[in-house]
């Protein structure tokens, strides 16, 4: 869980006309769960939480806990809204600051 | 080891601890849980579905504690709104998801800290005033939630909001009125330190 790739977006040749007709409906961006750093939460805990709430190695889990750390938030899982409102739920209960986004690149 | 949380061969974690330290974490724990709030027993309506179907709040607490325990899902920093149209659309989402997730958020917690109470409760004290605290790999992880919630909470009300609030901390001299509740809050941070070693897969 977590662990999710956007998918590639998908080339379609599209012909001039076809672009007209079809409306382009927004592309299938990923919404990402951003982790904020909070001074209070042990580093430890925090990499503990990534470890086994989203399954992520030790070494994953270090990363992303020193990129909260280091440079104030991380992106720590992407997928759809849903399931980023329920990961973001997740680290509520577990004391993490985090909120979703729309990964507008 | 006092202070010390170690692993119980076959999972689990204990900890010795003096009458002094269990009232302390006793007494935080209570507070915590009265801050969180009552269960929905205490104005249990008279249909069990209502409450199941209940809708919680959709405006943040106006508690700094309870605004860091239940904080906003759709906006925080770094996450600016281009637009007031977009602003509005951060504040109606952070809304519905607050609806939807807040009473199931605020009673996992209530249940982790009442863990704690519990359990301290359940203790027997030995000759010396003090007690070794057994707990299951399922208590531990109750209790991580519980300490890192106390310490949310201290830290709230001491306003550490970086780094350097919390080197301060250890400097302040032994006068200042807050020192009491900075000891409680570093030691329970001794105490989780060593409680998340034990857990740590």
């Amino acid at each position: 869980m977590g662990d999710v790739t956007a998918p590639a977006p998908l080339e379609i040749e599209k012909t001039e006309s076809a672009e007209e007709v079809f409306a382009v409906p927004e592309p299938d961006v990923p919404w990402v769960t951003i982790v904020h750093n909070d001074p209070v939460n042990l580093m430890s805990y925090v990499t503990y939480v990534f470890q086994t709430y989203f399954g992520y190695s030790k070494d994953k889990a270090t990363k992303l806990m020193m990129d909260v750390h280091h440079k104030g938030r991380a992106v720590v899982s992407s997928g759809t809204r849903e399931e980023m409102e329920r990961d973001v739920q997740a680290m509520h209960g577990y004391g993490l600051w985090a909120t979703l986004q729309q990964d507008r690149k | 080891m006092p202070g010390h949380f170690e692993p119980l061969p076959g999972g689990g974690a204990a900890v010795a601890l003096d009458e002094v330290e269990i009232s302390i974490i006793r007494s935080l724990a209570v507070q915590l849980l009265e801050l969180i709030g009552p269960g929905p027993a205490e104005n249990a309506s008279a249909d069990p579905l209502a409450e199941l179907f209940a809708e919680g709040p959709s405006e943040p607490p106006s508690d700094p504690v309870l605004k860091r325990l239940f904080p906003d899902a759709y906006s925080g920093p770094g996450v600016e709104a281009g637009s007031p149209e977009q602003a509005e659309e951060q504040h109606a989402r952070s809304a519905e998801f607050r609806r939807f997730t807040e009473n199931d958020l605020r009673a996992g917690k209530r249940e982790n800290v009442l863990t704690v109470i519990r359990s301290l409760d359940g203790l027997t004290l030995g000759g010396d005033g003090g007690a070794v605290l057994k707990l299951t790999a399922a208590q531990s992880e109750q209790w991580l939630r519980a300490l890192n919630d106390l310490r949310l909470a201290i830290g709230s009300r001491l306003d550490v909001v970086d780094e350097e609030d919390t080197d301060l901390l250890y400097r302040l001299p032994d006068e200042d009125p807050r020192k009491p509740m900075v000891m409680a809050y570093l030691w329970l941070g001794g105490l989780q330190e060593t409680l998340v070693e034990t857990l740590m897969p």
